[in-house]
């Protein structure tokens, strides 16, 4: 029973972290932790409307969503990840991965687009199931072994295509003429249009709905939630824990390896750097996620905001002229800010189950 | 005991709008045990962590020896001469060091000399300084234990080794959080030992416990807190029918005690039913007897033992949480031998685990979604959770096991420990249940949550259920069981109805074999 005996329809409002701070100023953290980053965004993308022009145009408002489409897909793969407690530090090097595997079956092995698509999302399938082996079967600590996969991935691809970039018709180490080429069907991929919308950012919105009604409303994303939240307390209530880590680690995967494909397509080569800066932009636009509207759990909607907050921020400094370091700067105070919302300033779920979020009230 | 060794006055503390402590006066005196009781929720908790600096910016004055001194760090407070214990052990132990180093930790942390000396760890004051430590204690730990990693220490143990580096600083006042709450009889009577050693020495006492027998054991003066203001302040021998009504208000009504003023008020035995679990030749301990067992239906079975005696692997392995050593198990006369948790659920076998915050609490999860997690299944269509229903779930939940809370969708983790329980506990008790494990249910609940969640256990078991209680503390148990089984290393020494058998008869099944006083 709490203190309230006396009055048993009300208990007392969750304590502070133990410092007294004035319920004014308690509000601001609050509208802070849970509206700063929309703020942000929404003032950033008002200075760039206002100040150039060429921002403005709807071809750039799609451009938007198109760069951030394979971030924004990664990072939805890691935001599963990141439900069940883990950490996905193999999405770059699948997606790079992804990109040359398209590449090789596409040219070398001259198969069409459709069929180079199957190969690629099963490729990022059977790296997902290396990475939970690792995790759920062998026991090594996510974060080792998604990085052990990193490497692995990274090495297989070059080994696959000997170190080089493959492009259409180019000239095999035997002197003949590679017999395929990047089909139009595949460049579809990142350069067509259903309608006035082009391609990556429908994907982009088809898979952030899938992510969201997954993780939000059905039974399996509240399950993978709850084995992130406490591991033991969800196998006590007959949650099949192992099969739920396995599917987040392969779900990752496969979301990789979209985002490699929308890649590919883009460069419209099978690029052997490609998707190198994939890896710490999808995480990161993933723990942005999770501070954004202040839920401090990782969620769809979030990541996807997080991934359109550092598209805006690189189209509109490149437009403004500033060089791609500088936004590396940028990108880094972003992620600082997220990191400082979800653990400083939050106090929302960061309360241990037993200790009442002050350890005050007992 | 003319001067308190520490008195406080007017001590108040708010989080945020809400007083949790109201203008407490105390005094307490050298060589005294003072007991501090109270409900979950009451400022027992808080009245604690200000005397250990944890909370410096509370109202009031706080005097040791008459001296007037500020806590404003857990450093300080030590230094001024109130060491405490808090209710988790483990977070009085450092793992990964030996029982020495742990032992003279306070040193290691803060040396008392300065220099380079003072960064240097040497082996031999270690050991010089543990061993005084355990000698203040009169604990009899050879070399070789002071040299073993503390994770090797048992609860109770690692419960005295926090004891003795509390008092290694000859504090004037030594504060104990719930120290029993883990421990069984047989430890916990090592514990008293020692503090009425430390009485005799002239040591002031603080001990807070949910335990009403441990304080008529030991305690020479009992202070009640209620909503932040001491509401009873009385000396031993304890009249419980006065005490207990200023510690639980109106709602000592509505939970009335039995004649002795401690046990619960007379109630109607519940006969067997009909046998739902036959256990043969089941092997609970790796080495202990293969056993045969029925649990029946309709009654409340209370299984009394220590921690290790096998009581949670008789649970766990109901549920398909852990495997025996050997035998097999039958459910309403079919095999039972589920694989996961899941099928046991399906089964009809529920296990509220014994470990609240470790076990069964999700962080940030509501009270709605912490009840439906097991039941997805059956509240989803085609895979989607139907969140109407289950917040009409949660809500009718909360009001069953009256859950104070302003709502369901409310994080569990805003709730007080008794509340929290009610939620975990509560989850479990639904309708077609078959076979209900309460594992440890009433570890730290205060003495109405205590009722309520032995009430509707009751109630479950008149509905039909096989319901196990499974504790270490024989009075929980005999206040709820109808029949009360004693383990002890993986076997049943005694197996009797509740109406029939003296508490005496219960206790000494169960304390004659409990091992002696060096760690294992």
């Amino acid at each position: 029973m709490t203190s309230s005996a006396t009055t048993p329809t009300t208990t007392p409002a969750p304590p502070g972290a133990g410092s007294r701070v004035s319920p004014g100023l308690d509000r601001a953290r609050e509208l802070l932790v849970r509206y700063g980053f929309i703020a942000v965004t929404i003032a950033l993308i008002g200075w760039f409307l206002l100040s150039e022009p060429n921002f403005r145009t709807s071809d750039n408002l799609y451009g938007l969503l198109v760069y951030a489409a394979p971030t924004a897909i990664a990072g939805l793969g890691v935001t599963i990840a990141m439900t069940v407690g883990g950490l996905d530090l193999s999405v770059g090097a699948a997606a790079g991965f992804a990109v040359s595997l398209a590449a090789w079956t596409m040219v070398v092995q001259n198969q069409v687009g459709g069929v180079a698509i199957g190969v690629v999302l099963l490729g990022g399938a059977v790296i997902g199931l290396v990475n939970a082996a690792l995790v759920v079967w062998a026991r090594i600590p996510d974060l080792l072994a998604t990085l052990t996969t990193m490497f692995a991935v990274m090495g297989l691809k070059l080994v696959l295509v000997d170190g080089k970039s493959i492009s259409s018709r180019m000239t095999l180490d035997d002197g003949t003429t590679a017999p395929g080429r990047f089909t139009e069907g595949f460049l579809w991929l990142a350069r067509g249009d259903i309608g006035p919308v082009p391609v990556p950012a429908v994907l982009l919105a088809l898979v952030a709905v899938a992510v969201w009604f997954l993780l939000e409303r059905t039974r399996h994303g509240r399950l993978l939630y709850a084995v992130g939240a406490n591991a033991e307390a969800a196998r006590l209530a007959g949650v099949p824990v192992g099969l739920y880590r396995s599917a987040a680690y392969v779900l990752s995967g496969v979301l990789a390896s979209v985002a490699g494909l929308l890649l590919a397509a883009r460069i419209g080569q099978g690029d052997v750097s490609a998707g190198n800066s994939l890896l710490l932009d999808a995480v990161a636009v993933a723990l942005v996620g999770t501070s954004v509207l202040g839920r401090n759990v990782p969620n769809a909607w979030g990541t996807v905001l997080g991934a359109v907050l550092v598209s805006v921020m690189v189209v509109g400094f490149s437009m403004k002229g500033l060089p791609y370091y500088v936004q590396d700067v940028a990108k880094g105070a972003v992620l600082l800010a997220a990191l400082l919302f979800s653990y400083t300033l939050s106090r929302r779920r960061t309360a241990l189950p037993g200790q009442p979020a002050a350890g005050g009230a007992e | 005991m003319s001067t308190a060794a520490v008195s406080l006055r007017g001590i108040g503390m708010s989080f945020g709008a809400h007083r949790v402590l109201d203008g407490v006066d105390l005094d307490i005196a050298a060589g005294e045990v003072l007991a501090l009781l109270g409900a979950n929720g009451a400022g027992k908790s808080t009245l604690i962590k200000v005397l250990s600096g944890v909370h410096p910016g509370h109202d009031g004055t706080i005097a040791v020896a008459g001296t007037e001194q500020r806590m404003d760090s857990p450093l300080r407070a030590r230094r001024a001469g109130i060491a405490t214990v808090h209710q988790r052990v483990h977070d009085g132990v450092v793992p990964g060091l030996t029982v020495a180093e742990n032992l003279a930790f306070d040193d290691l942390a803060h040396p008392a000399r300065r220099g380079p000396s003072s960064v240097l760890l040497r082996r031999r004051e270690v050991m010089a300084a543990a061993r005084t430590a355990v000698e203040v204690l009169g604990l009899d730990w050879s070399d070789a234990v002071l040299r073993r990693d503390v994770a090797e220490l048992g609860i109770s143990d690692a419960q005295l080794l926090v004891l003795a580096r509390a008092l290694v600083h000859r504090p004037r006042l030594l504060v104990l959080d719930e120290p029993t709450s883990a421990l069984s009889a047989a430890e916990a009577e090592r514990l008293f030992t020692v503090v009425r050693a430390q009485r005799e020495a002239g040591l002031a006492v603080l001990y807070v416990s949910h335990r009403l027998g441990e304080v008529d054991a030991l305690a020479d003066r009992a202070v009640v807190l209620r909503d932040g203001r001491v509401t009873s302040d009385s000396r031993a021998p304890f009249r419980w029918d006065v005490v207990l009504p200023a510690m639980l208000g109106e709602r000592a009504a509505a939970h009335p005690v039995g004649a002795d003023g401690i046990g619960p008020p007379p109630r109607e035995a519940l006969p067997p039913g009909e046998v739902a679990v036959r256990l043969r030749g089941v092997r609970l301990l790796p080495r202990s007897p293969a056993l045969d067992l029925d649990l029946h239906a309709g009654q409340v079975t209370g299984v009394v033992g220590l921690l290790g005696a096998g009581k949670s692997e008789l649970a766990h392995g109901l549920f398909g949480s852990a495997s025996w050593a050997g035998g097999t198990a039958e459910l309403d006369g079919r095999p039972h031998a589920p694989r996961s948790p899941a099928a046991a659920v399906r089964a009809g076998v529920h296990l509220v685990p014994e470990d609240r915050a470790g076990q069964a609490l999700l962080p940030g999860w509501s009270i709605a979604r912490t009840l439906s997690l097991p039941f997805l299944g059956e509240l989803s269509r085609g895979g989607v959770v139907d969140r109407s229903t289950e917040g009409a779930r949660g809500r009718s939940a909360v009001d069953r096991f009256g859950v104070v809370t302003r709502s369901e969708h409310t994080d569990v983790g805003e709730l007080s420990g008794g509340n929290q329980q009610k939620v975990v506990v509560g989850r479990w008790l639904v309708p077609g249940v078959r076979v209900l494990l309460l594992d440890e249910p009433f570890r730290g609940v205060d003495l109405g949550a205590r009722r309520d969640i032995g009430g509707h256990a009751r109630d479950a078991a008149r509905a039909g259920a096989a319901v196990v209680v499974l504790s270490a503390d024989v009075d929980e148990v005999l206040e709820v069981a109808d029949r009360v089984l004693v383990l002890v290393d993986g076997a049943v020494t005694l197996d009797a109805p509740v109406s029939g058998v003296p508490r005496e008869t219960v206790v000494a099944a169960f304390s004659a074999t409990s091992p002696g006083g060096t760690p294992s």
